[in-house]
């Protein structure tokens, strides 16, 4: 027997919104918690979350305007029933981020203030100007300093898998302690997954770098069902050089898009809405002018907030006047700012109820690396922080309740053992092998390339082999680092394992879906079709290494389908 | 593409060297960062750099690092710029970990051993008042505004790793804590405002122990000014609760605004005892024989003349009574913030950004710098309105 660290009732992966909501809902019910993160919290990509966070907190809102809204962005692919439980808790969620310190900015009587948001009927968006990620983020990292007795923090240890009893039950992780290279067992109840998106599968993309689809990889693993894997959000505001993200609280406060020709090229596709529109809708739209030729030869389009008045952009959107000057050389107060759709968001994920359990016992997950679904096809701006929040809560919560109800696992010794031995053969491989960053960069490219706002079936065809080319090739790929201390290199090369695995999924199910709907534009197949379509695609691990496609339902609960215009 | 000399400081524990410098030649444009160079280094030819990075974007705080002798994120450091500031005309860029804190591995430092313990110090959440409101707390959106330039700090360690009072005195709480501080101080739903300043106003490592060097408004690359932030703190503590601490902290800083106000220039000789409470206050006598060896050393360099340190010549001129006039007869006291900034009528009468090659220079203002005024100079004199 091992019993080198602490066994805990509920083990978190990932230390940004989604697991810390969890550890603190947890702790808050008794349970022993321990959080494991493979950057320090306050890294964690939530910190880049801008424009706000979404709720029906105003006298005049309702929860069911808010999840129509949902339902009617995600394409009607979110389940309904999880859309109403996320809507319908998010006011008292955003009224306890509040009272525990969040800087929530305000309306001139002092009350909460809000701003608009794509795909809203209403101005439901709360906010602390364009950092509301970042101010979230760090209140609840406050938190977990304040609650440092009941809740274990484990800062800079990487997961490399998750351990299953011999029932199939989730009975802990190993992990490796990134500072000096010790692996240990953590042995726990109930294991939350929260570690977020799988954006470096793009390049480029608005998504930090640590952002490698672990805990999506992870879990497909052992066996856990990934869903709605082919829905990718193209953000449409990103920076055309680099791939960063521009809130679309500039669009909420009033900023335009114009094609080459000046034109307000919105007014043809959403003549409602305009730039405030789904996301889906305003990507394709923008692509759709750069491909026929109307935008600039650098294959942009322009976005301008000098509509927005001076003073409000430097108090509300402070950051994106920062990004503006320092990575584009333009001060947006006073010129408009070249951008185009970009990478930004995955709203597929491990397949959970909405209480956050996947179909392995004792296995959660929450945030991005989850898939309720509410997001379904398309998630609107200002949902994904609502959904780390109010998924994670409940995620802790539950699992705090089922720590209860069994016996606390021992894992052998030995179970660090496999990871060990494929630790090991990385840092055996010969040299000769491509470099890691050179197949992350193939990857991420060629994503981007056939797998964006518009595909086909002939380029994920060809996606696909080179996905499974690349798979091969990472078997392979060298590493320079022997050491133990802070060995990124030997890390990188297991990220890009869960990189390679996650695309493989991701391409797989957008040959599958033979439509069109949400994120997934297929030229091939350009219509919704909700005879056939309107189902989930599942994607798990059959016991071998390929992926395996099956459907599960979409739940309606009091919304049909309808066309879908802005 | 223009290639750039990228010299960074190596240093792995398990070998046992010594750290040492490494070149890598890069190839990128010059306003790609020095993160990118450092990635390209690292990808294409030598995987074992230890850097910590994420966001590319400076959000995240990861990659804090000295550049050319500067401290900053290496995400928001153009090559070109950092290429500039090499004084040694060396042509390379340096890159070399953060001071103040023990370096783990190549640029990665220990910030859970001296930033996050420090951070830890000042009761980093809030302490709410109660009864909590059903809803929220109804608080002015200028208060919330004010503190969102510290909820701006993304808890890098640039302020930390220059800050030359950290230096001298280990245990001082620095610049990123003492700015989360005012995060509470400046925030009305807290209740201890007074404990909290009372608290930091007493301890020796506290408000009082800053220098006022300016190096973290300089080093922070979000525009958080934690000097300006520990300021704050001191005009909180001082003037709205008058909390007179047993460093002398309040005393210093009354007896300076005196002495300047009387003389105009300072006068040291004065200062000292009067931090104290005057010369023949029980506790400045000690002190100011503590302090003769100085004063001793400096009459024998002739820095000093007996007459000079007794008698202070100077006196304050009208101007700098008007100053004070001016200052003090304010109803309200006037704070600065990165986040409230001139309302659209005094943009208006701003001089435009990139004058006309023909326009007329605004009276009073020399041609020349009318029209070399670089285009982003509104925003890039920002930082000066928090100092």
């Amino acid at each position: 027997m091992m019993a080198t660290m602490p066994s805990h009732d509920v083990l978190i992966i990932g230390a940004g919104l989604a697991g810390q909501r969890a550890a603190l809902a947890a702790a808050d019910a008794g349970a022993s918690v321990a959080i494991i993160s493979k950057v320090h919290p306050v890294r964690s990509h939530s910190v880049a979350a801008a424009g706000g966070i979404n709720a029906a907190l105003g006298a005049d809102d309702t929860w069911e305007s808010h999840a129509f809204d949902t339902v009617k962005g995600s394409d009607y692919l979110g389940d309904q029933d999880a859309i109403e439980v996320m809507c319908r808790e998010a006011p008292d969620e955003i009224l306890h981020l509040e009272h525990v310190g969040v800087t929530f900015h305000r309306s001139p009587t002092g009350h909460l203030g809000t701003r608009a948001f794509g795909g809203a009927s209403q101005a439901r968006t709360y906010y602390v100007a364009d950092i509301t990620g970042q101010a979230i983020l760090h209140v609840l990292y406050e938190q977990l300093m304040k609650h440092h007795a009941t809740v274990d923090r484990f800062e800079e240890w990487f997961t490399t898998e998750l351990l299953q009893d011999d029932a199939g039950a989730c009975v802990g992780a190993v992990c490796r302690n990134i500072r000096d290279g010790r692996l240990e067992v953590f042995d726990a109840k109930s294991v939350i997954l929260a570690s977020g998106g799988a954006g470096q599968v793009y390049k480029p993309t608005t998504n930090a770098l640590i952002c490698t689809g672990d805990g999506i990889a992870q879990a497909y693993r052992v066996g856990a069902p990934l869903m709605d894997m082919e829905m990718i959000q193209y953000h449409p505001t990103t920076l055309a050089e680099n791939g960063f993200l521009i809130t679309e609280g500039a669009r909420g406060e009033g900023a335009h898009l114009y094609n080459a020709k000046g034109e307000r090229f919105m007014e043809r596709y959403a003549p409602n809405k305009l730039e405030l529109a789904s996301r889906d809708v305003v990507s394709r739209a923008e692509q759709t002018e750069i491909n026929e030729g109307r935008g600039f030869p650098d294959g942009t389009i322009s976005l301008d907030i000098t509509k927005v008045p001076r003073k409000r952009t430097l108090e509300a959107l402070r950051e994106i006047v920062n990004i503006g000057r320092d990575f584009a050389g333009v001060d947006i107060t006073r010129e408009p700012i070249k951008i185009r759709p970009g990478a930004h968001y995955i709203m597929g994920g491990v397949k959970t109820d909405v209480d956050g359990q996947t179909p392995i016992p004792g296995l959660y997950a929450a945030g991005e690396v989850a898939c309720v679904s509410v997001h379904g096809g398309n998630r609107l701006g200002a949902n994904s922080l609502l959904d780390t929040l109010i998924f994670g809560r409940r995620s802790g919560v539950h699992a705090a309740a089922r720590a209860q109800q069994v016996a606390m696992p021992a894992a052998p010794a030995s179970a660090v053992d496999a990871t060990r031995a494929r630790i090991d053969a990385i840092l055996a491989r010969p040299a000769g092998g491509r470099r890691v960053s050179e197949i992350k960069t193939e990857l991420g490219e060629t994503m981007n390339r056939y797998v964006a706002v518009f595909r086909d079936a002939d380029g994920l065809g060809q996606a696909h082999e080179v996905v499974r080319r690349l798979k091969e090739e990472a078997e392979t790929a060298h590493v320079d680092d022997r050491g133990t201390v802070f060995n990124q290199d030997v890390l990188g090369a297991i990220e890009l394992g869960y990189m390679l695995e996650v695309a493989e999924t991701i391409v797989v199910a957008a040959q599958e879906r033979k439509e069109s709907r949400g994120a997934q534009y297929r030229t091939d197949f350009p219509e919704r079709n909700d005879g056939e379509w309107l189902k989930h695609i599942d994607v798990s691990r059959n016991g071998d290494e390929t992926p395996h496609v099956s459907y599960s339902p979409v739940t309606i609960t009091q919304w049909e389908p309808q066309e879908r215009t802005y | 593409m223009p290639a750039y000399t990228l010299r960074l400081r190596r240093y792995d524990p398990e070998t046992g060297e010594a750290p040492f410098w490494q070149d890598f030649e890069i190839d990128l444009e010059g306003h790609r960062s020095v993160l990118e160079g450092i990635l390209q280094a690292r990808g294409d030819q030598d995987g074992t750099i230890g850097i910590r990075c994420s966001c590319r974007a400076a959000i995240c705080g990861s990659c804090g690092v000295r550049i050319n002798g500067r401290p900053g994120l290496a995400c928001h450091t153009h090559l070109d710029e950092a290429l500039a500031r090499d004084h040694d005309a060396a042509g390379v860029i340096a890159v070399e970990p953060m001071g103040n804190m023990p370096v783990i591995k190549d640029l990665i430092v220990d910030m859970d051993a001296v930033h996050w313990k420090k951070i830890r110090r000042v009761t980093p959440w809030l302490l709410a008042k109660e009864p909590v409101p059903e809803r929220e707390y109804v608080v002015p959106h200028e208060n919330m505004v004010d503190v969102t330039q510290t909820m701006a700090c993304i808890q890098c360690g640039a302020c930390v790793s220059d800050c030359l009072s950290m230096e001298v005195d280990p245990l001082f709480a620095g610049p990123a804590a003492l700015a989360k501080a005012y995060r509470f101080v400046g925030d009305p739903r807290d209740a201890q405002h007074l404990e909290r300043l009372r608290d930091l106003s007493e301890d020796p490592h506290g408000i009082y122990d800053c220098t006022h060097c300016f190096n973290c408004i300089e080093a922070c690359p979000k525009g958080v000014a934690p000097m300006s932030q520990i300021m704050r703190l001191r005009r909180r503590a001082g003037s709205d609760f008058e909390i007179e601490d047993r460093n002398n902290g309040l005393r210093h800083e009354h007896a300076f605004v005196k002495n300047v106000r009387r003389n105009g220039l300072l006068h040291e000789a004065d200062l000292l005892p009067d931090s104290y409470g005057g010369k023949f206050h029980p506790n400045a006598v000690p002190e100011l024989v503590s302090s003769l060896p100085v004063v001793l050393r400096a009459l024998q360099r002739g820095k000093v003349t007996p007459g000079k340190a007794l008698r202070h010549q100077h006196k304050a001129p009208d101007a700098v009574k008007r100053i004070f006039d001016l200052v003090e007869g304010r109803g309200e006291r006037e704070e600065l913030n990165l986040y409230i900034s001139g309302d659209e009528d005094d943009l208006a009468d701003d001089p435009p950004a990139r004058p006309a090659p023909d326009a007329v220079p605004a009276a009073g203002a020399p041609a020349a710098e009318a029209s070399d005024a670089p285009p982003e100079s509104g925003i890039e004199t920002e930082p000066q309105e928090n100092a």
